[in-house]
Parts: C-alpha cells; structure tokens; sequence
C-alpha cells in the first residue's frame, strides 16, 4: 500500500486503549485531509481503529502488515 | 449547531479491576469525541483522592485510616490477599505494557473528561475539597446526574 502519512504515531508495545487515546489526541491536532499513520502490534487495534473511525466518520485508508506489527492508515476527515 | 453527544459513567466501586474499567471506558469515549463525565460517588471516592487521610470526626478518620491512600492502593475485588493481589496485577498488567491506573486517569484528563464528585459521599465519608485531586471539576448532586445521563449517547453504572 503506497499510502504516505503526514503523521506517523508509535504504538507498538501498547495495549487497549492508549493507542486510541494517542490517535484521538493526534487527530485534534490536524488539519482537514491529512493522514496519520498508527503503527501498532496490538490484537484489539485491527477492530479497535476501523470502529474508532466509522464512530468518528474519519476515513479508515486500510492497514499493511509490516514485520512484527501493522500500519494503519487514517484520514482526518472535514 | 448539533448539541455535543455525551457519554456518563457512574463510579460507585473502589476496586482496581472497576476503576480500570470505568477510566478505559471513559478514554474510549471522549477519544470518540462524546462529552464525557464520571460521576464518582462512595467506593469510587478513592479513584480521585490525593491519599492524605481523611475523615473529621472518629469514624470518619477510623474510615479514612482503614481505607487510606489513592489511585495506588486500590485492591482488586478479587483475589486481593491483603495487598498482595494488587501487587500482582499490576506487575502481571505492567509486564505485559498495559498503562496502570494514575497513566489512565492523566489520559482521561488530558482528553476532557469531566470528574464530578458526589456531595453526599463526601459529606458521609468526612472527604474535604482539598483530600481530592484538583481536576475534579464540581461536588454534584443527583439531579445534576440525571441531567448529564438524560443526554447520553452512554451510561454506565460501575
């Protein structure tokens, strides 16, 4: 996935729910249209952001496997 | 413009294991954008307390030394052994990279979250203003609760 984010959030080694609580903070700080991405290796994350975002109605990009943890990728939506 | 979705949590419990739940839930919540309160109300004192002993009169400082300390000295509602559960459970949720109690309350501030305190609690328990933490933000009543929970997108009771 070619997806290249204007913020990158570390989350790998945390568990339910400071890596939501980190990508909430993040995205009151962006601009309309920018794309973070949340490198996390926990379970609940696969669930937890896709349903973080239809609640927020931020667009979920998608999410890519990469070595031992995953990237997602999330829009700030209008 | 719309009114803002809100979300309540009523903390009537004082255990580890509960007031985790009820600041995880909270996190949750106001990460998701909804104005979110806890209402802390009897056990549930002890998740804002500074940890001074507390208490006026003898019962009440007898409360106070039995039930001493804050967020740190919580037991797990079970499984405590005499403090030794405690120990336990934060060690086995610190291995594993959970975020511990006063990391979760910190995040529920820093996310907005509203801390009310119950005024007959404090009034029973002989808790000043002053034995609390500075974020809570009022002493509140019940129909102050039942406003905020009228509104609610979510309510919990803990």
């Amino acid at each position: 996935m070619a997806i290249k984010a204007d913020v990158v959030q570390d989350s790998k080694g945390q568990m339910c729910p400071m890596p939501i609580a980190y990508m909430a903070k993040k995205m009151r700080e962006m601009k309309a249209g920018q794309i973070l991405e949340i490198q996390a290796d926990d379970e609940g994350a696969h669930a937890d952001i896709p349903a973080w975002c239809e609640l927020t109605g931020n667009p979920f990009l998608g999410e890519e496997k990469a070595g031992d943890y995953f990237k997602y990728y999330v829009k700030k939506g209008a | 413009m719309a009114e803002k979705k809100t979300a309540t949590i009523v903390l009537l419990s004082g255990d580890f294991d509960k007031v985790f739940a009820a600041f995880t839930i909270a996190i949750g919540a106001a990460s998701a954008g909804l104005e979110t309160s806890i209402f802390f109300t009897f056990w549930g004192y002890k998740a804002i307390e500074k940890g001074n002993l507390t208490g006026t009169g003898f019962f009440g400082k007898m409360v106070g030394l039995m039930d001493r300390g804050g967020l740190e000295r919580l037991n797990p509602s079970r499984f405590s052994f005499g403090g030794i559960g405690r120990w336990m459970f934060k060690k086995m949720m610190k291995d594993k990279g959970f975020a511990l109690l006063p990391e979760l309350r910190q995040t529920a501030i820093d996310l907005g979250v509203h801390f009310l305190a119950c005024e007959v609690t404090m009034k029973t328990m002989e808790i000043k203003r002053e034995d609390l933490i500075d974020e809570v933000e009022a002493v509140v009543g019940v129909a102050t609760l039942i406003k905020a929970s009228q509104n609610s997108e979510l309510t919990h009771f803990i």
